[in-house]
C-alpha cells in the first residue's frame, strides 16, 4: 500500500509508435513500492481537465526512483502529456491498484494494443518459463526488443506483416503454446476470448481491466466491473477496477 | 482565529466538509488526507439495502467539470453501520450520513436504522439525477419535498439536512418547502443534469445517457442558488458546487452559506479539502477576521 502524490520529474520522452509515447519519470516514493501491474494517476496541468489519467507502469526501477510509462494519445489529456520533455514536472498519484500475482511454472503473457506495456515489467519478474504473445495492428510494433529479452516472444499482427496473421489467440494456436498460468492485458474482446481459452484448457487466468476512473483510489465507484459473486466491499456484484483490480482472476469477473 | 460553525445545534470545528459521493466513507482518502482536519465527513448515499448502481461508463470529463451517473451504488445501511461508521468514529470529525431511497418508506427505513448510531446529522438526498425513482423525483416538486421532509423529521433522531436539486426553475420554492416540512439545514447544489456525446463513436459518453454535472463549471450556478436560497429561508445552508480553493469557499460563505462541501475537487487533488481549509484560514488572516460569521457581503 502506501499511496502518495508526488511531483515527478520528467527525465525523457520519445514517440515509439503511431501515437504511442514512452515517458521516463523520476518519482522516487512511488517507484520504491510499485509492483508489476499497478498503475499511476497523472494529473493534467490544464485546470479545465479535472480528472487524473490512469496509466499502467511499463518499467519500475526502485533503486533509481524511476518509472517508465508507455501510453497512447487518446484525447486532450494524453496529448498534453505527450508534450512533456526532460526537466518538466507532472503530478503523479500512486502506486495504485493491486498488480499481478507472480506465479511459478510455465506461463503465457498475452498483450494486445495498448495492453502491452504493463506486461513487460511482469515478464521480468516471473520466475518460471515465460512465453510472451503480443498482438499489434501492423508490423510497426513497440517494446519488441525489451519484450524479447524478457522471454520467448511470439507476435501476431492484424495485417499479417509480422508473426502470425490475426490475433493473439491465432498465434497461441499456431505455435501450440501451453502453460499453467495465463496473464493478459488488452481490449475487452481479447480478454473475453482468452478467458474462454483458459477455461477450455484448464489454465489459471489473470486479466488486467480498464475502465473510466475519477478518484483512482476506490472511493467514487465510477470504474466498477461486474463480479461473478457478491463482492464483500460493495455488497453487490461489482468490483472496483482501480482498487480491487486492475488485475483479477478471470473467474472472479464477468467479461 | 475560531473557525467553528454551528449547524442545528451541532458544532463543527470548521465549515469544510466533503460532498456526498466523492469521498466514499472516508476510508480510501484517509491514506492521503488527515480526516481529523475536516469539519465533517459527509458519506456517500446509503440506502436500506445494497444498490448495484448504473452500468459503465459511469463518468465522463467535460470542460472544467465532469458528468457522473454512478447511480448511488452503496453497500446498504447494515454494512455501513457495521463497517464504515466505526471506521469514521476513530476520527475527530463530525459524521453526516447521506440517505437515499426509491420510496418514502426506504428513506425512513435508513433514518430509523441510524437513529441510535453515532451519527451527527442526516443529509437526505432528494436530488440525485441518476436514479429513476426517488432522488430527483422527490426533489423537483415542492409538495413532495415538504411531505418527505416532514416524514423524515418525524422519525429522525438527528438533525435533518435536505439536499436540494438545482434542476428546477426556482430553487427557493423547494427550499421553502423543505423549511416548511421542518428541515434543520439545507445543502445545495446537487449536480446539474447534463449529457455528453462521443462524436467519434457517435454514442453517449455515459451508459446512462445523462449524468450529473459537477466541478468548477457549475460554481457560478451554485453561488447564485445559495444566494437566492439564503434570502428565502432562515435555516442554515451548506454550499457546494465546484469548490477547489479557500477563496471558492469564501465565495459561498459570502453568498450566505454557513458551511461548505468539497466534492469533485477531491478527484483532482486528494488533499483538496485540507487545502480549502488552509486557504480559508489564509483569507481570514489576510482580512483580520476572527470568526467565520465575519465573512459577510458588504
Amino acid at each position: 500500500m502506501g499511496k502518495v502524490k508526488e511531483e515527478a520529474q520528467v527525465l525523457s520522452q520519445e514517440r515509439i509508435g503511431v501515437g504511442i509515447y514512452s515517458l521516463w519519470l523520476r518519482a522516487e516514493q512511488i517507484a520504491k513500492t510499485a509492483a508489476p501491474g499497478q498503475f499511476v494517476s497523472l494529473y493534467c496541468q490544464d485546470g479545465a481537465r479535472l480528472l487524473p489519467r490512469p496509466i499502467s507502469l511499463c518499467e519500475i526501477q526502485p533503486e533509481q526512483g524511476k518509472l517508465r510509462l508507455v501510453y497512447r494519445v487518446a484525447g486532450a489529456g494524453t496529448r498534453e502529456f505527450s508534450a512533456l520533455s526532460a526537466g518538466d514536472t507532472v503530478e503523479v498519484l500512486g502506486p495504485l491498484g493491486n498488480g499481478f500475482p507472480l506465479k511459478p511454472g510455465k506461463v503465457l503473457v498475452v498483450g494486445g494494443g495498448i495492453g502491452v506495456p504493463p506486461l513487460l515489467e511482469l515478464a521480468r519478474h516471473l520466475p518460471g518459463e515465460v512465453q510472451l504473445v503480443m498482438g499489434y495492428r501492423t508490423g510497426e510494433t513497440y517494446l519488441e526488443q525489451e519484450l524479447s529479452e524478457a522471454g520467448t516472444l511470439y507476435l501476431a499482427t492484424e495485417d499479417g506483416s509480422r508473426g502470425t496473421p490475426g490475433n493473439v489467440l491465432d498465434a497461441i494456436r499456431a505455435h501450440g503454446l501451453t502453460a499453467e498460468v495465463l496473464y493478459a492485458c488488452g481490449p475487452l474482446p481479447m480478454l473475453r476470448a482468452l478467458k474462454a481459452f483458459a477455461e477450455e484448457t484448464g489454465m489459471e487466468a489473470w486479466v488486467s481491466m480498464e475502465e473510466r476512473m475519477a478518484c483512482g483510489i476506490g472511493a467514487c465507484l465510477a470504474c466498477v466491473c461486474q463480479s461473478t459473486e457478491v463482492d464483500s466491499h460493495s455488497q453487490v456484484k461489482n468490483k472496483r477496477v482501480c482498487q480491487d483490480g486492475p488485475v483479477f482472476n478471470a473467474r472472479e469477473i464477468e467479461l | 482565529m475560531n473557525l467553528s460553525v454551528n449547524l442545528a445545534g451541532v458544532e463543527l470545528k470548521n465549515p469544510v466538509m466533503t460532498a456526498s459521493g466523492t469521498f466514499g466513507s472516508g476510508m480510501e482518502y484517509s491514506e492521503l488526507v488527515d480526516l481529523n482536519r475536516l469539519g465533517a465527513v459527509v458519506t456517500k448515499g446509503v440506502a436500506n439495502v445494497p444498490w448495484p448502481g448504473n452500468p459503465t461508463p459511469r463518468i465522463a470529463e467535460t470542460a472544467s467539470g465532469m458528468l457522473n451517473a454512478i447511480g448511488l451504488q452503496n453497500p446498504g445501511v447494515e454494512v455501513f453501520c457495521q463497517r464504515d461508521l466505526p471506521f469514521l468514529k476513530q476520527f475527530d470529525t463530525r459524521v453526516i450520513v447521506n440517505v437515499c431511497g426509491h420510496t418514502e418508506e426506504e428513506y425512513l427505513a435508513v433514518v430509523e436504522r441510524l437513529g441510535d448510531e453515532p451519527v451527527d446529522l442526516l443529509e437526505i438526498n432528494i436530488s440525485c439525477p441518476n436514479v429513476k425513482e426517488g432522488g430527483i423525483a422527490f426533489g423537483q416538486n415542492p409538495g413532495a419535498v415538504e411531505r418527505i421532509t416532514a416524514a423524515v423529521k418525524k422519525k429522525a433522531k438527528q438533525p435533518v439536512i435536505m439536499k436540494l436539486s438545482p434542476n428546477v426553475t426556482d430553487i427557493t420554492e423547494t427550499a421553502r418547502a423543505a423549511e416548511a416540512g421542518g428541515a434543520d439545514v439545507l445543502s445545495l447544489i446537487n449536480t446539474l443534469t447534463g449529457m455528453k456525446i462521443d462524436v467519434h463513436r457517435r454514442t453517449f459518453a455515459l451508459a446512462n445517457q445523462t449524468g450529473g454535472l459537477s466541478g468548477p463549471a457549475v460554481k457560478p450556478v451554485a453561488v447564485r442558488m445559495v444566494y437566492q436560497t439564503a434570502r428565502a429561508v432562515s435555516i442554515p445552508i451548506i454550499g457546494m458546487g465546484g469548490i477547489r480553493t479557500g477563496e471558492d469557499a469564501v465565495e459561498f460563505l459570502l453568498a450566505g452559506a454557513s458551511a461548505v462541501s468539497v466534492g469533485t475537487a477531491n478527484f483532482r487533488n486528494p488533499a483538496a479539502t485540507v487545502e480549502v481549509l488552509e486557504g480559508l484560514e489564509a483569507y481570514m488572516k489576510q482580512y483580520g477576521m476572527e470568526r467565520i460569521s465575519e465573512i459577510k457581503l458588504r
